[in-house]
């Protein structure tokens, strides 16, 4: 045992808290991020960091990372599509690389390598596709075939007299996995070490504004002024959004996942099937996180339905026969807001001060950190940097939207 | 399994049908882009109760749904031209 946390156990002190107790409210923030998420608290960290700017306050209806950033499938990777997209993840992925060290907060940053298994001719050219797209720019991503698959991943049921073999897989090396609550926890230590207010249980009921502008928030637990708003609430964006008189190209859809019961460690890669509906990855304590496509149709409700867990379970038991007599530990669900084009939706909006961050669907989590770095420049310069520019929210007037269906993780 | 009652093929697997999205008025002929561009984007999204296209995939029959979004309770179906249509979501007909 190391000494320092055996000395740790003798102290007579209670363990340290990481965030500071709750204030009051200030009269006026130069800026008010909406949503204690790793969106919000990310943006409030790099706000405060590279840009000066401290007097931030981010506000929570429930608790820090409650919401998306609790029940996600914690997959990291940049194996994207379009040229936007793949070079936007990638700058993520190198942000997450480095996230403990800037943090000083262990994120548990674990890099698996990624499969995206192709059961289909049509998914062998998407993957092939995909690989010189990535490759193009930068981004590690080949085309390997079953007996590369077989060295990654023994324990796949390659047999080609399965109902769906697999022909092929895109393989990218950098895929990882996350402790996806510490990258929240990491960045609002650091946000409030910088200064930060970070209020929870305070629910935004209301945005002021003035002719175009946007000068305020109205809280349950009273109003502030504001220099800029930015809201980052996925899973509530319409609803926030229409506070601040804006309609969204957003559909709010569930998301299921669960765990299995924890097993010795046999699946070192990230698993994704497209055609199977479904990815899994093995924590570090040893369960299998998996996760299918979304549900059907639009919904607010966190339910579970037996329809996702049938559908996945026999899935799962066509790539790993073996784990037929294993259990389901837990099952929960997120609200995702997805999008047409199934890209985010970032930057200003036709309300002046107001920023949107917003269409994460089911692929928020693995840009958290630049994300985040990126909206906080968006809103100190007034204007979106290069990279974040082509995910307006005005590509849809103008019909320039972002296709990323063919490198969502599973058929939606 | 969830059902839903398709006003033409009865009580249905919900698995059947496919929510086609939010009844919203169509631009008139003389619309410009803007209009066209917010007609096939923009959603009310709303968390509540709402109304919807629906369609039944084996019968190719299209209908409408009032739904509530929070619950996830199907309210009441309705053939398109239904009289009770007449009412705007939320009133006037049962939930």
């Amino acid at each position: 045992m190391p000494l320092g946390l055996l000395f740790q156990g003798f102290r007579r002190r209670p363990p340290q808290r990481i965030l500071p107790a709750a204030k009051p409210l200030r009269q006026r923030y130069d800026v008010v991020i909406i949503g204690g998420g790793g969106h919000g608290l990310a943006t409030a960290y790099y706000l405060a960091k590279d840009h000066g700017i401290r007097n931030v306050a981010v506000l929570e209806k429930g608790y820090l990372a409650g919401g998306n950033t609790a029940r996600n499938t914690a997959i990291v990777r940049s194996n994207y599509l379009t040229v936007e997209g793949v070079a936007f993840y990638a700058e993520s992925v190198s942000l997450f690389a480095n996230l403990s060290h800037e943090l000083d907060f262990n994120i548990m940053y674990s890099e698996r390598g990624h499969l995206t298994l192709a059961h289909t001719d049509a998914a062998v050219r998407t993957a092939r596709w995909r690989a010189e797209v990535n490759k193009h720019l930068g981004v590690n991503s080949e085309l390997i075939g079953p007996e590369e698959i077989a060295r990654i991943c023994p324990r796949l049921n390659l047999s080609r007299h399965a109902r769906y073999p697999i022909l092929a897989a895109l393989y990218h090396p950098p895929g990882a996995i996350v402790r996806h609550d510490a990258v929240a926890w990491g960045y609002a230590a650091a946000a409030a070490r910088l200064g930060v207010d970070i209020h929870v249980r305070t629910e935004v009921t209301g945005i002021a504004t003035e002719g175009n502008r946007a000068i305020g928030v109205e809280t349950s637990r009273g109003t502030m002024h504001a220099g800029s708003i930015l809201q980052a609430v996925a899973g509530s964006s319409s609803r926030v959004a229409e506070l601040a008189g804006l309609r969204l190209p957003i559909r709010t859809v569930p998301l299921q996942a669960c765990v299995s019961q924890p097993l010795k460690p046999f699946l070192d890669p990230i698993i994704v099937s497209g055609s199977l509906h479904i990815y899994v990855s093995q924590t570090a304590r040893g369960e299998l996180v998996m996760g299918g496509a979304t549900d059907p149709y639009p919904l607010y409700s966190s339910r579970s339905t037996l329809e996702f867990k049938e559908g996945l379970m026999a899935h799962m038991l066509e790539l790993f026969p073996f784990l037929a007599e294993v259990k389901v530990m837990r099952q929960w669900a997120g609200i995702a807001d997805m999008t047409p084009d199934f890209s985010p939706v970032m930057g200003a909006t036709p309300l002046q001060n107001y920023f949107i961050d917003a269409g994460w669907g089911t692929w928020g989590f693995k840009a958290t950190p630049v994300c985040g770095k990126r909206l906080a420049q968006t809103i100190a310069n007034g204007k979106a940097p290069d990279l974040i520019q082509p995910f307006a929210l005005d590509r849809f007037a103008n019909f320039v939207q972002i296709g990323e269906r063919g490198a969502a993780s599973v058929g939606h | 399994m969830k059902i839903l009652q398709c006003p033409l093929n009865g009580p249905r697997n919900i698995s059947e049908f496919v929510c086609l999205g939010e009844v919203k008025p169509v631009p008139g002929p003389d619309a410009g882009v803007a209009q066209w561009a917010d007609f096939v984007f923009m959603e009310r999204n709303a968390a509540g109760r709402v109304r919807e296209w629906w369609l039944h995939i084996a019968t190719n029959y299209v209908f409408l749904v009032d739904r509530d979004t929070r619950s996830d309770e199907i309210l009441a179906t309705y053939r398109i031209g239904d009289p009770r249509l007449q009412h705007p979501t939320g009133e006037g007909s049962a939930s």
